[in-house]
């Protein structure tokens, strides 16, 4: 009797541990080991697909069109370094990463790279281990006020409320001002965007903060956008770009060489139209080192000759992406520090040779 | 007057002085709050639009425009358009086997037993691929309704029995046990699923092996699948303590053992009592499942925000969220009816 | 039969030790694999940072806050503000439940029809939604700035929030701490007292109200006036709060419309028609005979919706209602990078007030089941 009883209990104690070893290794079924932090190259060859982090959707750095297609300067970039290294820019994982996560997400070896116009500040650097290769935007936190307000610099804002979203530098950012210049200004922090635009709209803040890369984007969203203004001056320094795992010294040098033939094959004016022809044609030893007639710059890297002849052809060159997402017939931001050197801008390049 | 109040329906809404004020007062708040909802809503809204400037340019009411032209995105998510049968043909095996297990005369069991053990496997060879030449599709393209879809029935299979398991531990004669069991129930049942999922979200990867990365949505099933458990088993063991003591001991005057007892004549009744506790975690589970976006999956809700920043479509909240709303509010209905129904039928059996 | 008895006791014991070593193991391997994780990054786990300067602002507080303070201090604040956002809720939810479930048991259609309406809107569609309705309603409702409602010329409704004239000063907290204190003891301990001719809800009430007028006498007011941008002084109650009020309020109302409609039609119907035929009106029936004995029945449902309540506050996040997950988890985990120790006291402070509070309600619930014998 009490025998039966046991094996009973027994075997409800087995099932209930058969149910945890279950789960357990349904789990770990879904786990997967992570490619070793060292030769990421290797571990997306033999994947397949290169793993980019990217935003979870702001306008002109990354945004779903209607077929659910990733569209924006981020998502051309990660299609131009998916075609250098795989060959193919659709070769692509997309992960959307929240403020909150995106850093962990690339420790964690989940993405190859992350490029989510975010900042790489000195904490970030130090305390996670990660790098900024390279600069695709270069940003300042600025602020979109109502005209009726009559302030025409941030220091005017003093007692002002801002409303804003949470997990950024933003909100240090503004409170770093107020301790530097004395300008108190309120902020009111949300989850999304969209909720801080309606309460602004509605009168519940005097204005909004953003990157001024977002602020574009943002400013056309609004019921009537001639109401409204964004300051001329910045409050901080916002470079936006591409970052990786510190201590991969092959895939650091793609990645930031990506980001330089990109920026020189504006310089040189190739097109994503010409650059067959060019290639074919140029005299320019420059332009037939980018694009792989001349020299072995690609298999210096570690990939084929080809490798920015392809990014071009996938994504143009960095002054066709800009125009696409932020040209006057986009989101309509003028380039100003996104120019190249040589017209009043930041972007610099190390020379291709 | 006199000839008013005769109609019972009439004397029900003017009967007394209190009851027409009430109806009066009523009224009064439909006229000004129905019209201009209805305008908005029906009367004025757009259907065709290519964007939004040209909604607006169109009618003053709501862009349902925009709704239509991401309708696929908001129920595959980004499932890649030519796989989209397989979601198809998933749901239809959910539709068809769980409308057989709640309205099936003859061996329900078996209905049931189908729907918590076939329908899940064959659901995920579907939806993620990989075998019999199915092409893989990664979760990071699983999306919009079906993703909520899936989180629920994964969450709730798992915690049902689950729930069970830690109701059972609840009421064990062993304490350390019963206090396991109390502790992670009370725990789940303690903290905000926000809080938890956020914690899923960034602390799981450092309570892992350095290396091991585990999928996002495996991430939020788990977190949802603890969290649905422990309301599970409180419902449960509030069904355990309805059946009355006199049914274990007649049973175990029957020669029957403790765990016979338990298993094979408490836990079927229990089971019926808390059928309508089960079916309200269902329904808070399909709405808590809204919350997965903020770890970064695109479920129904994640691709309603996601398209609100599409640059041909910006600032159409209104509808966006509208849209959702009645989209969860038909869903909840759908399982609050087919609990019902599922009630009146077990009902029927303990009747006869 | 005792050396049967015996082994079945060990067995007992083997296999709940073996749990145990279960449970503990899986403990250990996790917080094994989190110290190495951690080496790893070359991080570890310090909780002094919630000494440090916080510097950030927090836009509705109702003790002492500005960037100075550190940031332990920062999650006292929050958590009063969760709390009160909290409590206004459970008086709301409580008041808008029992309204529609006395519209739905009232027998006029039209009301019976409306609340059930309501209840089956509100339940089935997601919470964030309908926070978010509420606030964008909210902010259309409410005046701008420049044209606030104005009571007495010291008190102000916009757009920006209400704002009201706020006391001060060492003889106002004093006097009004004493009151509360004695209001709460005298409560609490009325029965051991010996009052029991005298209902406590007719004395205390004036009690407090008389306190809370010297106490109004002897402070200094801080009267809210508009300068530059905003108005400054007094205290503001902003609109996210009462947007996060009316949201989660009303969503949580209509379960608790069903709770209070389950137990009214579980009083049996006997008690109604003996509280008429004793001549009692059919309102006075229902307030003074069948919802005292509804309550009891229905405390144990209510109090796990007002354990939901507490916890769905962090939904304010949405709404930038300065609640502890906002201020925490976002906030300070971005600014200091401690996203460990922050996590652990953000579930440890909603766990524990999950635990007091249902242990309040618990003891609630025991002496009223014990009044009812």
């Amino acid at each position: 009797m009490r025998g039966m009883m046991d094996l009973l209990r027994r075997g409800a104690a087995s099932a209930l541990a058969g149910g945890v070893v279950a789960l357990l290794a349904a789990s770990v079924a879904h786990a997967q080991l992570a490619p070793p932090p060292g030769p990421t190259v290797e571990a997306i060859k033999k994947r397949g697909v290169l793993n980019c982090g990217i935003d979870t959707g702001v306008p002109g750095f990354a945004s779903q069109d209607s077929s659910g297609k990733w569209k924006g300067i981020d998502i051309d970039y990660c299609r131009a370094l998916a075609a250098a290294v795989l060959g193919d820019p659709d070769k692509i994982k997309y992960t959307s990463t929240t403020a909150a996560a995106r850093f962990t997400v690339l420790q964690s070896g989940e993405i190859d790279v992350l490029i989510r116009d975010s900042t790489l500040t000195f904490i970030r650097s130090t305390s996670l281990g990660l790098d900024e290769v390279a600069i695709n935007f270069y940003a300042g936190q600025g602020f979109l006020v109502r005209k009726a307000l009559g302030v025409t610099k941030a220091a005017d804002l003093q007692g002002a409320t801002i409303c804003t979203v949470t997990g950024a530098t933003l909100e240090l950012n503004i409170a770093d001002f107020a301790r530097s210049t004395g300008a108190k200004i309120g902020t009111l922090l949300f989850d999304k965007a969209e909720e801080a635009i309606a309460a602004m709209e509605a009168g519940r803040c005097d204005g909004y903060t953003d990157d001024s890369g977002s602020l574009a984007g943002m400013r056309s969203t609004l019921k009537v956008p001639g109401d409204w203004m964004v300051l001329p001056d910045l409050i901080s320094k916002e470079p936006l770009g591409l970052h990786i795992r510190s201590g991969d010294a092959r895939w650091q040098k793609i990645v930031f060489w990506l980001d330089t033939a990109l920026k020189t094959a504006e310089e040189f004016g190739v097109t994503q139209a010409n650059a067959d022809q060019l290639k074919a044609t140029s005299k320019d030893p420059f332009v037939l080192r980018l694009l792989g007639a001349e020299g072995d710059f690609g298999k210096m890297l570690g990939l084929d000759n080809d490798w920015s002849y392809r990014a071009i052809k996938a994504s143009g060159n960095y002054g066709e992406m800009y125009d696409r997402h932020w040209g006057p017939k986009a989101l309509d931001l003028p380039r100003g520090l996104n120019n190249l050197w040589n017209k009043g801008g930041m972007h610099y390049t190390l020379p291709l040779r | 007057m006199r000839a008013l109040t005769r109609h019972p329906l009439l004397r029900a809404l003017f009967g007394t002085p209190g009851n027409a004020a009430i109806t009066l007062l009523m009224l009064a708040g439909f006229a000004w709050a129905l019209p201009p909802l209805f305008r908005w809503m029906l009367g004025d809204a757009v259907w065709e639009a290519p964007n939004r400037a040209a909604c607006q340019a169109a009618g003053s009411g709501a862009c349902w425009a925009f709704i239509r032209a991401r309708f696929a995105l908001f129920f595959y998510g980004v499932y890649p358009a030519p796989e989209r049968w397989r979601v198809e043909l998933g749901l239809l095996l959910l539709v068809v086997i769980g409308a057989g297990a709640l309205f099936a005369r003859r061996g329900r069991g078996w209905w049931l037993l189908v729907l918590l053990t076939v329908v899940p496997a064959a659901g995920a060879i579907l939806l993620a691929g990989g075998l019999f030449g199915l092409a893989p599709v990664p979760t990071a393209q699983w999306g919009g309704l079906m993703l909520n879809v899936v989180i629920s029935f994964v969450a709730l299979g798992g915690a049902i029995p689950l729930g069970i398991a830690l109701a059972f531990g609840r009421r064990s004669r062993y304490p350390v046990i019963r206090l396991l069991s109390v502790a992670m129930i009370e725990f789940w049942r303690g903290v905000p699923l926000l809080a938890v999922l956020f914690m899923g979200l960034i602390l799981m990867p450092l309570f892992l092996p350095n290396g091991v990365t585990v999928d996002n949505l495996v991430r939020a099933l788990v977190v949802m699948t603890l969290f649905t458990s422990a309301y599970m088993a409180e419902t449960i063991r509030g069904g355990l303590q309805g059946v009355p003591n006199g049914q274990a001991e007649a049973a175990e005057a029957l020669g029957m053992h403790h765990g016979q007892v338990q298993l094979l004549v408490i836990l079927p009744q229990a089971l019926r009592l808390s059928i309508p506790g089960i079916i309200n975690i269902a329904v808070d589970l399909f709405k808590d499942t809204t919350l997965v976006s903020i770890v970064g999956l695109f479920d129904l809700m994640g691709v309603v925000t996601q398209s609100m920043k599409d640059p041909a479509w910006l600032g159409l909240a209104a509808e966006g969220y509208t849209f959702a709303a009645i989209v969860f509010f038909f869903a909840c209905l759908v399982i609050s009816l087919g609990g019902s129904l599922l009630e009146r039928r077990f009902g029927e059996g303990s009747r006869r | 039969m005792n050396t049967r008895l015996k082994a079945h006791a060990v067995k007992g014991w083997l296999w709940q030790g073996g749990v145990a070593l279960a449970v503990a193991a899986l403990f250990y391997w996790l917080s094994h694999n989190l110290s190495t994780n951690l080496a790893a990054r070359g991080m570890e786990i310090d909780f002094g940072f919630l000494a440090q300067r916080a510097g950030f602002d927090i836009p509705f507080r109702l003790v002492a806050w500005d960037g100075s303070y550190p940031y332990g201090w920062a999650l006292y604040v929050s958590g009063v503000n969760t709390l009160f956002a909290s409590a206004l809720i459970i008086v709301l939810a409580s008041l808008l439940g029992l309204a529609l479930a006395l519209m739905r048991l009232s027998g006029n259609p039209l009301a019976a029809g409306t609340s059930r309406t309501i209840v089956e809107v509100v339940r089935n569609t997601p919470q964030l939604t309908q926070i978010v309705f509420f606030y964008i309603a909210v902010l259309q409702v409410l005046p701008p700035m420049r044209q606030s409602i104005t009571w007495f010329g010291s008190m102000f409704l916009n757009v920006r929030g209400l704002y009201v004239p706020a006391p001060s000063g060492t003889a106002y907290d004093a006097i009004l701490a004493a009151t509360c204190a004695v209001v709460v003891l005298a409560a609490v301990f009325w029965r051991r007292l010996g009052w029991h001719e005298v209902p406590r809800l007719v004395v205390l009430p004036p009690v407090l109200v008389l306190g809370a007028i010297i106490a109004g006498v002897t402070a200094n007011w801080d009267y809210p006036s508009l300068k530059g941008f905003n108005f400054t002084g007094g205290t503001r109650v902003p609109p996210e709060l009462l947007a996060l009020v009316l949201g989660i309020g009303v969503y949580t109302s209509v379960f608790i419309a069903e709770i209070i409609r389950a137990a009214i039609q579980g009083i049996h119907r006997g008690q109604g028609e003996a509280a008429r035929s004793l001549g009692l009106s059919s309102s006075q029936a229902m307030f003074l005979v069948i919802l005292p004995q509804a309550l009891r029945i229905l405390i144990p449902p209510l109090t796990s919706q007002y354990l939901n309540i507490i916890k769905s506050t962090t939904l304010g996040a949405a709404i930038a209602y300065p609640e502890v997950l906002q201020i925490f988890a976002r906030t300070v985990l971005n600014q200091s990078g401690r996203a460990v120790e922050v996590m652990t006291l953000v579930l440890g402070v909603f766990l524990a007030v999950n635990l007091l509070a249902s242990a309040a309600m618990n003891v609630w619930n025991r002496r009223l089941a014990l009044q009812g014998r």
